[in-house]
C-alpha cells in the first residue's frame, strides 16, 4: 500500500502551506532571472537553473561563475559552499524521518530542501510524512522555476529603471536571512559585518579574483574563524533554527 | 564564451543534489565533530554577507541607491520584517531614489 488516505491529507496540507512560499518564490525568482539573463542564459536555461538549483544564494553564485566564464571546478566549489547549509538541513531532516522510510522517499524529499520548505517540514509532527513535502514541492518548485524563466524574458522588456530596482530583491532576501538570526546570536551579526568588510576589501585589493573565488575563500576563512572562536553549543537548537 | 552553459548547469545540479541527499540517505546520525558543526552553522551567514556587499551597490545604476537599500533592508529585518517585505522595500527605495539620482 503506497498511498493511504492520510497521505492524501498530508499532500493537500503541504500544497496549501506551499502557496505563500510559492508566491514569494515567484517574485524572487523573477529578479534571479534578470541576473541570469545578464550572464547570457536563455529562458529555458533559466528554468533549469532554478529547477535543479532550488536556492536563491546558490543559483546567484552559480550565475556569477557563468558570467565570469570560470572553470567548471569553480562551479562545483562555489555550489558546494553556497549550498553547504542544506547539508545541515538534510542531517536535521534525516532525524525526523521514520527510520524505516524507504530510500525513494529520501531521494525525493532531499531534492528540494530549501530554507522555506525545510522550515515548514520540520514544523510537522514526527515522523515526517514525505507526502506533506511533496504537496509543498508541487506548488513551490514550478513557481520558482517559471519565475526565473519569466525574469529572463521580461527583463528584456522592462525599462532599465525597473530592472535596476528589481535587481536588489535578491540581496534584500539575503539581508533578511542574515539579520533575523543576528538579533539573537551576536556572533552571527559580528561575522556578517566582518564579511561585508572583508568582501569589500578583497574586491578592491584583489580585483582579479572572481566573485565566486572570493566567496569561497572568505567563507572558508571567516566561518572557520567563527567556528574556532565561538563554537556552537552541543544541543541542536541552533541547527534547528538555522 | 569558452564554457558551455548547459555543462555549468549540469555540474551545479549534481553538486546541489548530492549535498541535499547524501546526509538524508547515507549518514543518518548527527555530526559529532563540534568544529565541523559550528563551521556549517556559520557558513550560510558568511556566504550571504560576502555575496551581498559590495555587490548590492554595484547592481544598481546609482551606488547610493544600492547603499540606502542595504541600510534600509538591515533596519527592516531588525525590527522583524520577513524575507518578502524586506526584498520589496529594497526594490522600492532604489526605484524612488534613482528617479532623482539617475537621468532616464
Amino acid at each position: 500500500m503506497f498511498f493511504l488516505r492520510k497521505h492524501r491529507v498530508s499532500l493537500i496540507r503541504g500544497a496549501r502551506d506551499g502557496v505563500p512560499i510559492g508566491l514569494g518564490y515567484f517574485a524572487v525568482a523573477f529578479s534571479l532571472g534578470i541576473a541570469a539573463r545578464n550572464a547570457g542564459l536563455s529562458a529555458v536555461q533559466g528554468f533549469f537553473l532554478s529547477f535543479f538549483g532550488m536556492a536563491s544564494a546558490g543559483e546567484y553564485a552559480a550565475i556569477t561563475v557563468i558570467a565570469a566564464d570560470a572553470a567548471y571546478v569553480e562551479m562545483a566549489l562555489v555550489t558546494l559552499i553556497a549550498n553547504a547549509r542544506y547539508l545541515l538541513m538534510s542531517f536535521a531532516l534525516s532525524q525526523r524521518f521514520d527510520p524505516a522510510a524507504p530510500l525513494r522517499h529520501r531521494l525525493l524529499v532531499g531534492y528540494s530542501i530549501t530554507d522555506e520548505l525545510f522550515g515548514i517540514a520540520v514544523a510537522q509532527p514526527k515522523p515526517l510524512d514525505p507526502w506533506y513535502c511533496y504537496g509543498s514541492y508541487l506548488v513551490a518548485i514550478p513557481s520558482w522555476a517559471t519565475g526565473t524563466a519569466v525574469g529572463v524574458i521580461a527583463g528584456n522588456l522592462l525599462p532599465t529603471r525597473v530592472v535596476s530596482a528589481l535587481s536588489v530583491a535578491l540581496f534584500g532576501m539575503f539581508i533578511a536571512v542574515v539579520v533575523t538570526p543576528a538579533k539573537r546570536d551576536k556572533v552571527v551579526g559580528l561575522f556578517a559585518l566582518l564579511s561585508f568588510a572583508a568582501s569589500f576589501t578583497a574586491s578592491r585589493l584583489l580585483p582579479a579574483l572572481s566573485g565566486g573565488t572570493r566567496t569561497i575563500l572568505l567563507t572558508l576563512l571567516l566561518s572557520g574563524l567563527a567556528a574556532a572562536l565561538f563554537p556552537v553549543p552541543d544541543d541542536d537548537t541552533k541547527e534547528a533554527q538555522s | 564564451m569558452k564554457h558551455q552553459i548547459w555543462l555549468y548547469l549540469a555540474v551545479m545540479a549534481v553538486v546541489c543534489y548530492a549535498i541535499r541527499v547524501l546526509p538524508l540517505t547515507l549518514l543518518r546520525k548527527r555530526i559529532q565533530n563540534r568544529f565541523l558543526r559550528s563551521f556549517l552553522y556559520y557558513v550560510p551567514y558568511v556566504t550571504l554577507s560576502v555575496m551581498t556587499f559590495p555587490a548590492i551597490v554595484e547592481a544598481t545604476r546609482s551606488p547610493v541607491a544600492g547603499g540606502v537599500a542595504l541600510v534600509l533592508g538591515i533596519a527592516l529585518a531588525w525590527v522583524g520584517a520577513g524575507l518578502f517585505p524586506v526584498a520589496v522595500s529594497c526594490c522600492a527605495v532604489v526605484f524612488v531614489l534613482e528617479w532623482f539620482l539617475v537621468a532616464a
